[in-house]
């Protein structure tokens, strides 16, 4: 488990790293916390000539709320979405997504960035982003443009991220309403066999804003569309959450691995759809 | 009168902390400050790397090996393929099962794996390289996985260097896939027994593949001193001297000049006890190059190539009368050996010891055979923190004993305690020929009952069952219940030996003048705790503080021969040489007090820390005074010095049990299982350090429950690796284990000179039953009879689904 030689790059600014991308094309890839690229790297799965790393640039740090809007930066750990106060009064499911998410040791390391930009469908933040509809800001040799996570990933690990371009920050409008988000996993440090994340608002009995995003049930992020135009406007009861869980199972498209066969997951995936539904509910 | 008190009997005896106490365990200090010294921790001068090219495919022709590119690379020194061992007749190897494994891949691979090449360079890195350029043309061949598949008609011929041979070490073969057919007990009166029986439960229980993955993967540093000869390989062996033994055998180097050191270990489990590739190429490179080799494994190395455990189908009948006596047991076993037989049993039981399958209960006739095959899979079949094939045994007879009760309509501990081998019975002969050394199964089975109030329990089941029925609740409880019988300390040498090599074991024992002593054994801890447990036996033996003796292991220039540390066999065989020795010790202490207190040897008695002459208690020599007399007294007769040597060949195995109980409660829906209870009561016989065995119990407990719920070596049809890392390997972290209680009876063994039966290796024997028979208990009321582990989250949820609960 030894990775091939790379040569190693740590630039102090955004310009630079962006530089160094058009200068090595496909060859570079930008490091963040390491904790998905580097096993694939022992694995010897990728071959990377040049590596970047991303931790000596203080710009795309740190987390920022100007009244209702959040932007994190790409190098943000997990550790710190999890602690900071601030963003918990604004988006408490942030914390309750990221403690979900792998185990202290690797939370201590791993960055939003990384977590979203890698492409990974196994990935919980990638799913929280459709969740909240969030919009990722990319630098590359074109400039800087913003991409709205729901349109940002193509396939596993596949996304319209050019390869010259690197996500700096990420942001979203505080959410309101009650919110959950789910995953079953094996065990501690694994991905979701399936997770959920739901966000509603219900005034007068009637479910006046949602959102639904499923993690690791397809091979990208699903934003449960469908699933939200039957609950918008209606008046919750048991039959109508039947129905909007049935239709976010309906745009899941698991695979089998070991965690187990297809049928299993997507009936996991109801389980876990319905119960964060009942939480963020029970929160609102 | 002066006024130093003299420390009473009680006070000299705790100064000893021998055994009972609760000793602290002396390796602690070291591991914990990052100071063990592991094989990857040793470093010589001019040592260069070694590591494999692997086959990526589970079987096909080796068409072509290119090392060019690799041996172009700068940094790598020399790449061995199967053609560079084969003019010194290292290209195969044997195992310690009497087939023979290849070191690389001669002519064919037939595993996902299969060291291929051996690439040696200057560091991890260039070698890293190298492997990577090293180009194999492989041709794929049919591919066979399941056992029930290898020896149809037209099946591939997997080993083809003995296709043609209708004998194999273990006698007759029917199929070029087939390995060995063993059977123990009376055939014709089994199947008489089961025809006329009025009840017969028949089951296909399967104990699947799973891998000891010890923290520390394997490896060694081999060092050929050219100069003097002398060869010294450094590695994580369970068994140094038959390493020794072994090496010495097909290497032709004389076994003198072989030195054999194992070093810290980082937990072994079975995994550390065989014959390598890897050590047989560090070795020839180390002769090639004139310099140290390392080669270390990977955890993907380690866990698709180095011994795995288990993979036995066991179809078994089961006969009682309607009351519940049973009165015949019959079981078939297909055991996947994959593609070499490299199991590490004693060379008589192909098997291991799968004939303790009568399990605790007295069981009149029974017959038990055992079908070997090759497929294409990794080899091993180790006993994984077990005694040879003990856990399958156990798991077999304890999911048979759950599907009587079931078709007897009987609660299953009642049907234990029916037919547990009654305590005047001891000992007692099983119908497959073993004689069980002691044992109070009904004194356990009811202590553990008690404890965890198993009326009460039944009673919660119940309740919650109608809950889940009435549609309140997803949840269904299941009771696990568990008594097994280990057979351990392989062994006595009429019986026992590994290639011929007798399976006693050793302790040396020398006495410093100011009476602090050192010892050596033939075993090797790997977390056992040998350094603490074993100067507790030699500290109520010889009357020297533990503390103030240093214990030493596994390093064959200076430790007596013995067989090494796995199946529970250091307490119950070196554990007793230990004794024995002390016991040596003691004798000749006793002449040298005679003859220091001027009376005759017969008028001392022993107490504690000394001899003290009969009847007159003030006149005493303690063990230190002897120590230093025995070093400055010409004594007319006894020679000087104080020291002894015992081999100890047992008379016959130990026996530990234990009754075990886990609840659990699992969600049917999603398949989660909550553990509330794991009760563990073990009988060990003597105990010698309660807070070891608690530990031993812990880590059993906890691999058991991980063996059950979730840790599998998985492959697909094509026999690629499903579960090469630890993401999909289960390793349970403190966050899945359950809390533990513990408890004991003590019933000593007749026969060892402690009464000591081992420990390490009982809560995975009954661990695994207990958690799983958990889970059948709780879906039992819908029918369920048997459901393979492991039992993990979408196993549960399709046994629940299969039974119509999610409608
Ligand atoms: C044992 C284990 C368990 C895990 N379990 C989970 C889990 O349950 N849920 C979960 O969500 N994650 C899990 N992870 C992944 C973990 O959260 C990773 O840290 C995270 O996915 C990647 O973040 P990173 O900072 O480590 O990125 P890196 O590994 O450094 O990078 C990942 C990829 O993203 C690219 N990248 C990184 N930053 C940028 C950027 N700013 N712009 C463009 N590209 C970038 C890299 O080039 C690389 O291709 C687990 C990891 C491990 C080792």
């Amino acid at each position: 488990m030894i990775p091939s030689a790379f040569t190693f790059y740590k630039p102090e600014n955004i310009e630079k790293a962006v530089s160094l991308m058009v200068d090595f094309g496909d060859e570079a890839r930008v490091i963040a916390g390491g904790h998905s690229l580097i096993p694939v790297m022992k694995q010897r799965l990728t071959d990377i000539k040049h590596l970047i790393d991303l931790s000596g640039i203080n710009e795309i740090k740190g987390i920022e709320i100007t009244d209702n809007r959040i932007s994190i930066g790409a190098m943000t750990t997990q550790v710190e979405l999890i602690n900071n106060e601030e963003l918990f009064k604004k988006a408490p499911i942030i914390r309750e997504a990221s403690l979900q998410i792998a185990d202290p040791q690797v939370r201590n390391l791993g960055t939003i960035g990384g977590n979203v930009a890698n492409g990974d469908p196994a990935n919980d933040m990638p799913g929280l982003m459709q969740l909240l509809d969030a919009t990722y800001k990319l630098s590359g040799s074109k400039g800087v443009r913003d991409v709205k996570a729901r349109e940002f990933y193509e396939g596993a690990y596949f996304t319209v991220r050019e390869d010259d371009e690197i996500l700096i920050s990420i942001s979203f409008e505080a959410p309101s309403g009650g919110y959950a988000y789910e995953k079953q996993k094996r065990k501690i440090g694994d991905y979701a066999t399936a997770a959920a994340g739901v966000i509603l608002k219900v005034e007068n009995n009637m479910c006046s804003s949602a959102s639904i995003a499923l993690t690791n049930l397809s091979d990208t992020p699903v934003y449960c569309n469908k699933a939200v135009d039957i609950i918008l406007g209606k008046e919750i009861d048991n039959n109508i959450l039947t129905q909007v869980t049935e239709a976010c199972v309906e745009q899941s498209d698991p695979v089998a691995d070991q965690r187990g066969p297809v049928e299993f997951k997507k009936y996991v995936a109801g389980i876990v759809i319905k119960k964060a539904l009942t939480r963020a509910i029970e929160r609102t | 009168m002066d006024d130093v008190k003299t420390p009473s009997r009680e006070e000299r005896k705790s100064a000893l902390s021998g055994l009972g106490t609760s000793r602290k365990r002396v390796e602690d200090a070291r591991f914990t400050q990052g100071k063990g010294n592991y094989v990857d921790d040793i470093k010589l001068k001019g040592m260069l790397f070694g590591d494999f090219v692997r086959s990526p495919v589970a079987h096909a022709r080796l068409k072509n090996i290119d090392t060019s590119a690799a041996l172009a690379l700068p940094g790598v020194h020399a790449v061995l393929t199967a053609a560079d061992l084969e003019p010194l007749g290292l290209h195969w190897m044997p195992t310690l099962a009497g087939d023979k494994q290849m070191v690389l891949a001669d002519g064919k691979v037939l595993f996902q794996g299969q060291e291929v090449a051996f690439v040696v360079g200057d560091d991890r890195y260039a070698v890293a390289d190298g492997v990577s350029l090293v180009e194999v043309e492989y041709e794929e061949l049919p591919v066979v996985t399941d056992p029930f598949k290898a020896e149809l008609k037209d099946a591939p011929i997997l080993r083809e260097d003995i296709a043609d041979q209708k004998e194999g070490a273990h006698g007759a073969r029917r199929h070029p896939n087939h390995i060995f057919t063993w059977e123990a007990g009376e055939k014709e009166q089994t199947n008489k027994v089961l025809e006329e029986a009025e009840v017969v439960a028949d089951e296909m229980v399967y104990y699947h593949r799973t891998h000891p993955c010890p923290l520390e993967t394997c490896g060694c540093v081999a060092s050929m001193d050219k100069v003097n000869g002398k060869l010294t390989v450094w590695g994580t062996f369970q068994a140094p001297h038959a390493v020794r033994t072994v090496a010495s055998l097909i290497s032709s180097i004389p076994e003198h000049n072989i030195r054999i050191i194992s070093p810290d270990i980082g937990g072994g489990f079975g995994n550390k006890v065989g014959v390598y590739p890897g050590y047989v190429c560090s070795i020839v490179a180390s002769i090639v190059t004139g310099v140290p080799i390392k080669w270390v494994e990977d955890r993907m190395d380690n866990l698709m190539a180095t011994a795995f455990a288990r993979d036995y189908w066991m179809h078994g009948k089961i006969s009682a009368t309607k009351e519940g006596k049973i009165t015949g047991l019959w079981c078939h076993t297909t055991a996947d050996h994959g593609a070499f037989d490299a199991c590490a049993d004693p060379t008589k039981f192909p098997a291991g010891f799968m004939n303790i399958c009568t399990g605790s209960y007295d069981i009149p006739v029974a017959y038990l055979a055992v079908d070997g095959v090759y497929t294409n899979k990794a080899p091993g079949g180790v006993a994984y923190r077990c005694s040879f094939r003990v856990t399958e045994a156990s798991y077999f007879i304890e999911r048979m004993i759950e599907v009587l009760a079931q078709k007897l309509g009987m609660d299953s501990a009642e049907l234990r305690s029916k037919n547990f081998i009654k305590k005047e019975q001891f000992p007692y002969t099983s119908a497959l020929g073993w004689e069980y050394d002691s044992g109070d199964y009904h004194q356990a089975w009811e202590k553990a009952m008690k404890s965890v109030n198993y009326k009460q329990l039944r009673e919660d089941q119940a309740k919650q069952l109608q809950s889940f029925k009435d549609g309140k609740s997803r949840k269904l409880m299941g009771i696990g219940l568990s008594h097994f019988t280990e057979i351990v300390g392989a062994g006595p040498v009429k019986n026992c030996d590994i290639l011929g090599l007798g399976m006693f074991d050793a302790c040396e024992i020398r006495i410093h003048p100011t009476g602090s002593a050192i010892a050596r054994l033939g075993t090797i801890s790997q977390g056992q705790g040998h350094a603490t447990t074993f100067a507790q036996i030699l500290a109520s033996e010889i009357g020297i503080p533990a503390s103030d003796i240093t214990l030493e292991e596994g390093d064959t220039d200076t430790a007596p021969y013995g067989l090494g540390t796995y199946g529970s066999r250091s307490t119950p065989v070196a554990g007793a040489a230990t004794a024995m020795a002390g016991r040596k010790i003691r004798a000749k202490a006793q002449m040298i007090a005679a003859y220091l207190l001027e009376v005759h040897d017969d008028d001392l008695e022993w107490d504690v820390d000394r001899f003290s002459v009969k009847g007159a208690p003030e006149k005493f020599k303690t063990m230190k005074e002897i120590a230093f007399a025995s070093y400055n007294q010409a004594i007319p007769g006894v020679e000087p010095g104080l020291e002894a040597v015992s081999y100890y060949d047992p008379p016959n195995m130990t026996y530990p049990n234990g009754a075990y109980v886990v609840v659990m409660e699992i969600d049917v829906d999603t398949g989660v299982s909550d553990i509330k209870q794991v009760y563990a009561l073990d009988d060990c016989g003597t105990r010698i350090n309660p807070m070891i065995i608690e530990g031993q119990v812990h880590g059993g407990l906890t691999e058991a429950l991980a063996i059950s719920m979730g840790q599998e070596i998985a492959y697909d049809e094509q026999g690629n690796v499903m579960t090469g890392t630890l993401m999909d390997f289960f390793i349970p972290t403190a966050w899945e284990t359950p809390n533990y209680e513990t408890d004991y009876t003590e019933t000593p063994s007749p026969h060892h000179p402690i009464g000591a039966k081992g420990v390490g290796e009982s809560p995975n024997v009954g661990g695994v039953s207990a958690f799983s028979n958990a889970v059948h208990d709780a879906f039992k009321p819908f029918g369920l009879t048997q459901a393979h582990m492991p039992h993990d989250h979408w196993r549960v949820w399709k046994i629940a689904k299969d039974l119509g609960l999610h409608s």
